[in-house]
């Protein structure tokens, strides 16, 4: 069957990543389950990964959207058929609103393992501050 | 119109599995028994296992884990992978969401009858713990010849 340009874009070679996808299913993403917990200083989140190197994760904040998105590669020997598949998507995504007391110009995100941590500070104004009484 | 306000990020497939969990909660196993070793969805770490005529590979989906908690053992064809992955609670933060495993786990994956328990090798990279077995050298296709 022939592909259109836009399909292919989004099919990956089956060799190269660790799932078969089938040449017109739907594409199916895989929700990486988070962490999110919040301290004095701001927000933190942190996803599971698998699979996902530096260079093929990509973190966008638009507004106050923050998209969070990935593609696992795996280097598998040519002519592999599954046997068994719990995963069967190589593309992570989900994506979270953030609300407007926080400085999504200094967001820090790491990523090691396969774990992903964004570090979403509060801006300065709305953190807690400890108010020091003077002893006159 | 109110498509935002349900709509919480999750996936189709994350609907359908959970479909298919409560299908099993309400009729058992239907339509199709159940494998004496199979596991229910979810259970943690996924994994993908996939064969070539010389060997199997075995994927285990494990972010963050410290390689020195796991254990990988091969006894003929079933294999044992055991492990501990830390996500420990921070005492003094205000969780909104805590979906990320934390613990020791399990898990006993039966290879096809074939492979060599000899021959394996375990590597772990950007959270995917591989497993390569080999597989004996008879079984595999021989091309006869017509003579």
């Amino acid at each position: 069957m022939a592909k259109t340009n836009s399909e292919s874009k989004n099919v990956k070679p089956s060799e190269s990543t660790g799932v078969q996808q089938g040449e017109r299913a739907p594409e199916v993403v895989l929700r990486p389950p988070v962490d999110i917990y919040e301290d004095a200083d701001g927000i933190t989140l942190m996803a599971d990964m698998p699979g996902v190197s530096r260079d093929r994760l990509t973190i966008e904040v638009d507004k106050d959207m923050l998209l969070v998105e990935g593609d696992a590669r795996i280097d598998m020997p040519e002519g592999m058929d599954a046997l068994y598949a719990d995963v069967r998507s190589n593309r992570y995504r989900r994506s979270f609103t953030l609300s407007g007391e926080l400085e999504t110009g200094q967001i820090d995100a790491s990523l090691k393992d396969g774990v992903l941590s964004v570090r979403i500070p509060k801006r300065a104004e709305v953190r807690p501050r400890k108010i020091e009484v003077r002893a006159e | 119109m109110f498509a935002h306000l349900t709509n919480f990020g999750g996936s189709l497939f994350d609907e359908f599995r959970r479909l298919q969990d409560e299908m099993e909660g309400l009729y058992g196993h239907w339509p199709m028994p159940a494998g004496i070793r199979s596991v229910t969805r979810g259970t943690y770490p996924p994994i993908n296992v996939g064969a070539t005529p010389e060997q199997v590979d075995v994927y285990l989906f494990a972010a963050g884990l410290d390689t020195k908690t796991l254990d990988i053992s091969l006894q003929q064809n079933l294999l044992t992978v055991s492990g501990e992955r830390q996500a420990p609670v921070k005492e003094e933060a205000n969780y909104y969401r805590k979906e990320r495993f934390d613990g020791p786990f399990r898990r006993l994956i039966t290879l096809p009858d074939d492979v060599d328990p000899e021959r394996v090798d375990a590597r772990y990279r950007d959270g995917v713990l591989e497993i390569h077995v080999k597989r004996r050298e008879a079984k595999r296709p021989r091309q006869i010849e017509v003579k």
